[in-house]
């Protein structure tokens, strides 16, 4: 008796798994398919309709963008250096007001950290065409540290709401232990509470870096056509048609966000983002 | 030096970057939204009215529906998740469903419009698994196009908030309903919804923010006509240095998202009371 219900429920079960496996395959399909859909154009070298796979593979298309005197390379540079300006700035101006909104007494403390969202809250665009206007007139308009500028602007939120919330999560009493055996609390600060904050300061610098090399609108405006960043070269190769540059291009913008994201995990850690946003 | 002035020194560097560098621009979009020459006036805006109203329409409706989809793929994926009884389909597709989170809006526009295209990898696809001939495939490089790559960038967002407070609903009342013989889907819309409403609302309020905002997708996959409010914003400026026109459809888009917080903000707000 117990064998034929036993075998019965696990026939059902093997039914049940028809309409499972074919929506998750169904959901598999379109978030992987695209994505393949990109990588086959990176190795493309002939492609065209009705043929469903490419005819020829090669990586010409890489060495042209990897060629010293590429636009590619160029692109893929000043990316790199905006996003590393962009996290410096935002750190460097993230860190002391991170400290203080977590420590110290800050009047208007919650406005405060709100205003911090306000350049993620509202739709961005026309911002950016003006603060283009502004910046043409003091000829900022055009150069990395305009770009920097804007990405710092936009990337702000993360910065402060992440490093206030990784000094909140440290330990006070520490702090006051340093200070009772005589450190000033400038010394206190660099040798006991940067330290214990640095996962969450890394983990807010990752995503003001991956915020700066994916930010496209701003680029467009403030430094396209005299800075070219890589989403800008992604959307000129994309609208002439050349599919291998464009493709390239997105697998170099698309590989760092996924493997900081998988980081992001490791350093925020569940009592920093319990405090995120507080 | 009192402490409190000590903090709001150290935070004045940072707060002085977002008043100058977005709060003094967006100021000054609104307020060039009705200068005309060199007088205020409504003329932006009757102008933007006559020639782009077709397209007004149009932003408001694809950012509407990618919502409501967006939503309802949100509420299935945490559904799943929280109520799925094979820990292995639940395992992958916690797996799955991720991905296009961390896929920035530009690679978004740049692969489904390979994918999507008549002569895309879809189609190839379809027609040599014979599920169509190649006379029948079709290009969703239109307003469907926009739709499919704000839900697939969005979902998982909103899905990941959504499954997060599903987790933290009382396990109880969801056992005590199945006792009772309700069926998931019935404990879905009955129960789970319900409790994470204000996640679920929270989650599309700022999914619609952000495709309010994006240029990329519409440049890519949608450029011509009707096309959304962003890559009107970017031709006015590109084409005629049209600063005006350009502000006034600024401050269309931000009326649009307007209503949508205040929706939310009174809907949180009667909650509260």
């Amino acid at each position: 008796m117990s064998i034929a219900a036993d075998t019965s429920s696990a026939r059902r079960l093997d039914l049940w798994w028809l309409p499972r496996a074919a929506i998750l395959g169904l959901i598999a399909f379109f978030i992987f398919g695209p994505l393949a859909n990109m990588l086959l154009w990176t190795v493309t070298e002939r492609w065209y309709f009705p043929h469903a796979l490419p005819l020829d593979y090669g990586f010409s298309s890489w060495a042209r963008v990897f060629a010293p005197r590429g636009n590619a390379m160029e692109s893929l540079l000043n990316s790199i250096l905006v996003a590393l300006l962009t996290v410096v700035a935002s750190l460097s101006l993230a860190i002391p007001a991170g400290y203080a909104l977590a420590r110290l007494r800050v009047p208007a403390r919650a406005a405060i950290l709100l205003a911090f969202l306000i350049p993620q809250a509202f739709p961005n665009l026309t911002v950016y065409v003006n603060i283009a206007r502004l910046f043409y007139e003091v000829g900022l308009n055009g150069t990395i540290a305009g770009v920097v500028i804007v990405h710092t602007t936009h990337g702000l939120v993360y910065a402060i709401w992440i490093a206030t919330a990784a000094f909140a999560a440290v330990d006070t009493e520490l702090e006051e232990a340093a200070r009772s055996i005589g450190a000033s609390a400038l010394a206190a600060f660099r040798d006991v509470t940067l330290p214990l904050a640095m996962p969450g300061l890394m983990a807010s610098a990752i995503f003001v870096f991956l915020e700066s090399l994916d930010e496209f609108t701003g680029s467009y405006f403030v430094g396209a056509p005299d800075v070219n960043m890589l989403p800008l070269l992604l959307y000129t190769a994309g609208a002439g048609g050349n599919y291998q540059i464009a493709s390239i291009t997105a697998l170099l913008l698309l590989v760092p966000s996924i493997v900081f994201m998988l980081l992001v995990e490791r350093f925020l850690k569940a009592d920093v983002l319990a405090r995120v946003g507080r | 030096m009192k402490p409190s002035t000590l903090g709001l020194l150290l935070t004045l560097p940072a707060l002085a970057m977002v008043v100058l560098f977005f709060l003094v621009p967006l100021a000054a979009s609104v307020v060039g939204a009705f200068v005309v020459g060199d007088h205020f006036g409504l003329g932006n805006f009757t102008k933007s009215f006559e020639l782009y109203t077709k397209d007004i329409v149009f932003t408001a409706l694809i950012v509407a529906l990618s919502s409501l989809i967006v939503g309802v793929f949100a509420v299935a994926i945490g559904g799943y998740l929280t109520l799925g009884e094979n820990p292995r389909a639940v395992a992958l597709l916690r797996w799955l469903y991720r991905w296009p989170m961390f896929i920035p809006f530009i690679v978004v526009g740049q692969i489904l419009r390979t994918f999507l295209a008549k002569n895309g990898l879809m189609n190839n696809m379809l027609v040599a698994s014979g599920l169509i001939t190649p006379l029948e495939a079709v290009s969703f490089l239109d307003w469907r196009g926009i739709v499919i790559a704000f839900v697939w960038k969005q979902t998982p967002f909103v899905a990941l908030l959504v499954a997060g407070a599903m987790a933290s609903v009382d396990r109880g009342t969801i056992e005590a309903a199945r006792n009772l013989g309700a069926s998931r889907l019935r404990i879905l819309i009955e129960i789970l919804v319900p409790q994470v409403a204000t996640t679920l609302v929270v989650g599309l309020v700022l999914s619609f923010v952000t495709m309010m905002s994006v240029l990329s997708v519409p440049l890519m996959i949608n450029a011509q006509s009707p096309t959304m409010l962003t890559a009107d914003i970017a031709f006015r400026i590109n084409a005629y240095g049209d600063y005006g026109v350009a502000n006034a459809l600024g401050a269309i888009s931000l009326a649009i998202t307007s209503c949508v917080a205040w929706i939310y903000l009174r809907q949180t707000m009667r909650e509260r009371a």
